[in-house]
């Protein structure tokens, strides 16, 4: 690790990583991982990859910008980023989020009280390289001197201090910039109210408008395909349906109940909108959610309109454009519909992009109104429409907040109010609510593995929770004990179900990972017993 | 003399609140931005500020009459303004070097007001002078002690941090040494009436004279700098964190939205449609109809 961290190292010509992370400097993690010896190796960045490609950051490499060839194409590469670095601060150019940039730019005081609540530094053994304000402060430096003083000069130096820009800079910042959650945990921590995780945000927003250049999981194969065939999971319409038809068929015998999910039918009540990856990964969830919806005699039905059967919506994270491109045929098949309101399933980042943050992009008509699953679900199981045993829920169970839903929403209570109605052995992780940790799959990162960025997500992103869950279950550790980790959210699930399996925890301590909707119907008296299955998937 | 420490002060006042008010025009003339709202909202109906609930909450919320809770902002923003409360819950030792350091400076301008009341609040402002300068010069030296100390601030500190911190001890000592020493016939209602009035006939001694010009110096330096926190907190928290205002039939919000959406952003990647509207961006589907 380097004893003499600066912010000029981002400049540095040679192409070492600034940060190599040994087990042994992480933040340790209770028992049964409890030595760094019980921790797995990481997998090293092949050779082929450290030359091919921009890796000077770290151990990992999450976005693959190949290296240029020429002093002139690194020179044409960093003109882009100027480019772009302007433009984040026009109201042509970025309307969307020039305020609270400019406030973030303009008025931190390197107190650093946001590091300490940001799950990556501290997990990490607090490397500087990964503080929030380190990504913060490059830029807030780029911003002085390129933009706000055009060019900089002594003065700007001696009041905001000094940066050399070039390609090596460039090149590490676009990755670390994929090293944020976009959680903004340390957002509320700031006693002025600047906040890094925007900071991340915008650059990444940068690298994609202005120079193409993006993490491939979250635009080639994320938003690209839902624009292209209708979901990030390259399923189109015909074969969602199918898929669907099958949930219901296994659904419908394993529940005893006549289960036919309904399609695009016009005038319904509530049009859902789940994560697409649920129908691949996790049938159940779509599932129960039909058992759960038709039970309780909500009209309701799915889209087979393009992009309109998958609620994911990866450019919140990355491009204002994919962003609103994906809101807007989200909004558009509700109004062809004459829905009365869209439903979002079990899938935090698909609440936040739709709900609050398309918000703004919806006008007129397609500002159809839109509402959490956790609201409805609660409505409906606290009406006492279903008939409930809680005794089948009857083992010990904590719930995950994810981000996007909770901190950055506001819907917090609902999915406890559930819960506490029918798990007898609820507990809450600490912290929890608002103040939750990142499963550390956020901002993308839990559908992201290529290289060997999966070890950088276990081993630094994801200790925090994983921390949080082993000790949430410490008085019931014992592998006789089957216990269950309800995430309310497709990418959050997505990262436990890589984190448990990478740690074994399944194996050794019996914690299964699932949906809310799945321990309501498991408690559902109307439906045969046992629809939790207690094997891991 | 006098007439230039004159001129000197009523140019930094207008320095300062010309500063203040540009700063606070510049954030407020921005664009309405994208819903970027950070839970707990204070001004939440009572029983969810709690639990940092939203309206989002409710089971067809737009149906539902909207909130707003001043109390529950003004229980938020009270106790953070006066006593940084945040700073106490999240960085509890740079708080006691912060508090002292803010709180000090309200006491130095309370002094200002209640001395402008005259000498019959003298037993009053004498106490807040004497403590306010005191708690501001001991805490603007304790930060300054943790920048200089505390390796890991250093490579986020510019040259002007360590400047900004000594600005304020020597200012603020100059005045407090100036007020110490002055004669005891020159009372501070004396010198404020003769400030206020232009009066040239006003004698103040050299050391006093030095502390008014170096603070008011300082007052028109701060809204230069990211000192001026006092301004982007009230964004930063009410317009940014805090910002739940709902689009639904919201026309005058809709307005702005068209406007903004007529913009053309520039923005240079192919998919960026370079040179359209954003509304002709978010609308168009550049794959549509592409094979996988």
């Amino acid at each position: 690790m380097n004893k003499d961290p600066r912010l000029s190292d981002m400049s540095r010509r040679d192409r070492e990583p600034l940060v190599h992370l040994e087990n042994k400097d992480l933040m340790p993690l209770p028992a049964p991982l409890d030595s760094p010896e019980k921790d797995h190796e990481w997998t090293p960045l092949s050779e082929q990859t450290r030359e091919r490609y921009e890796c000077g950051l770290d151990d990992t490499c999450a976005v693959n910008v190949p290296q240029p060839k020429t002093k002139e194409e690194e020179d044409e590469l960093v003109r882009k980023f100027l480019s772009g670095l302007e433009k984040l601060f026009t109201r042509e150019g970025n309307w969307t989020f020039l305020q609270p940039l400019l406030l973030t730019m303009e008025h931190c005081a390197r107190c650093q009280t946001c590091s300490e609540a940001c799950h990556i530094f501290e997990a990490s053994g607090r490397n500087e390289y990964y503080r929030p304000t380190y990504r913060s402060e490059i830029m807030r430096r780029l911003y002085f001197k390129y933009v706000k003083d055009g060019g900089g000069g002594l003065i700007s130096a001696w009041q905001h201090g000094d940066i050399e820009l070039n390609w090596p800079l460039v090149a590490r910042l676009i990755e670390l910039s994929y090293r944020c959650n976009l959680c903004r945990r340390c957002a509320q921590t700031c006693p002025i109210g600047a906040d890094n995780g925007l900071v991340a945000h915008e650059l990444r927003k940068l690298f994609s408008q202005e120079m193409g250049i993006a993490a491939k999981e979250l635009h080639e194969s994320g938003s690209v395909l839902q624009l292209k065939v209708g979901s990030s999971t390259g399923m189109n319409s015909i074969v969602v349906r199918d898929n669907i038809d099958f949930i219901d068929e296994d659904v419908a015998e394993k529940t005893g109940m006549d289960i036919k999910t309904p399609w695009d039918v016009e005038g319904a009540d509530v049009l859902l909108i789940h994560n697409a990856g649920e129908i691949m990964a996790w049938p159940e969830n779509p599932g129960a959610f039909a058992v759960i919806l038709t039970a309780a005699g909500i009209k309701w039905t799915l889209s087979s309109e393009l992009a309109a059967y998958d609620g994911i919506n990866y450019g919140l994270w990355y491009d204002d454009a994919q962003f609103a491109r994906v809101a807007i045929k989200h909004a558009q098949a509700a109004k062809k519909l004459g829905a009365k309101k869209i439903v979002i399933g079990e899938c935090g980042h698909a609440h936040k992009a739709l709900s609050v943050i398309a918000d703004r992009v919806l006008t007129g008509d397609l500002n159809i109104p839109r509402e959490s699953s956790m609201t409805l679900l609660r409505e409906i199981v606290m009406s006492g429409r279903l008939k409930l045993d809680p005794a089948r829920n009857d083992f010990p169970v904590t719930l995950h907040d994810p981000c996007n839903l909770v901190r950055l929403m506001g819907v917090v209570e609902p999915q406890r109010e559930i819960v506490r109605k029918i798990c007898p052995q609820f507990r809450e992780m600490e912290p929890h609510g608002v103040d939750n940790y990142c499963c550390g799959g956020g901002s993308g990162f839990a559908i992201m593995s290529g290289n060997n960025f999966q070890d950088w997500r276990f081993h630094v992103s994801g200790r925090k929770k994983l921390q949080q869950v082993l000790n949430a279950f410490s008085d019931c550790l014992d592998p006789s004990i089957p216990k269950y980790l309800c995430a309310p959210c497709s990418n959050c699930k997505g990262q436990l179900r890589d984190l448990l399996a990478y740690y074994n925890i399944w194996e050794t301590n019996r914690i299964l990972y699932g949906g809310l909707v799945e321990l309501i119907v498991n408690a559902m008296v109307d439906v045969k017993p046992g629809f939790l299955e207690w094997e891991w998937h | 003399m006098i007439v230039g420490l004159y001129v000197v002060v009523y140019a930094a006042v207008l320095v300062a609140l010309t500063g203040c008010i540009a700063r606070a025009v510049q954030y407020a003339r921005t664009p309405l931005h994208l819903r970027w709202e950070l839970y707990p909202v204070p001004h939440e109906a009572s029983e969810r500020v709690e639990h940092g609930g939203s309206y989002f909450e409710e089971s067809d919320w737009w149906q539902k009459p909207s909130h707003f809770n001043l109390w529950g902002e003004l229980k938020f923003m009270i106790p953070e303004m006066v006593f940084l409360k945040g700073l106490w819950e999240f960085n509890r030792k740079l708080w006691f070097r912060s508090f002292p350091f803010h709180f000090g400076l309200y006491l130095l301008i309370g002094t200002v007001v209640l001395v402008a009341f005259g000498e019959a609040l003298a037993p009053v402002y004498v106490v807040t002078g004497a403590t306010g300068a005191a708690l501001a010069i001991l805490g603007a030296l304790a930060l300054l002690v943790r920048r200089l100390t505390d390796s890991r601030l250093r490579i986020y500190t510019a040259p002007a941090d360590y400047f900004n911190l000594v600005f304020f001890v020597v200012a603020l000592s100059a005045l407090g040494a100036g007020c110490l020493a002055k004669p005891a016939e020159l009372t501070l209602p004396a010198l404020l009436r003769g400030m206020a009035t232009f009066d040239t006939t006003l004698r103040i001694p050299g050391l006093l004279e030095a502390g008014i010009l170096l603070c008011a110096l300082l007052a028109a330096y701060i809204p230069l700098t990211h000192m001026s926190h006092f301004i982007a907190k009230w964004f930063t928290y009410h317009h940014v964190r805090w910002d739940d205002k709902a689009n639904y039939k919201a026309e005058a919000m809709q307005k702005k939205i068209a406007e903004y959406l007529s913009y053309r952003p520039g923005w240079a990647a192919a998919h960026m449609l370079t040179g359209k509207t954003w509304a002709e961006i978010a609308t168009a589907n550049p794959w549509e109809g592409a094979k996988k």
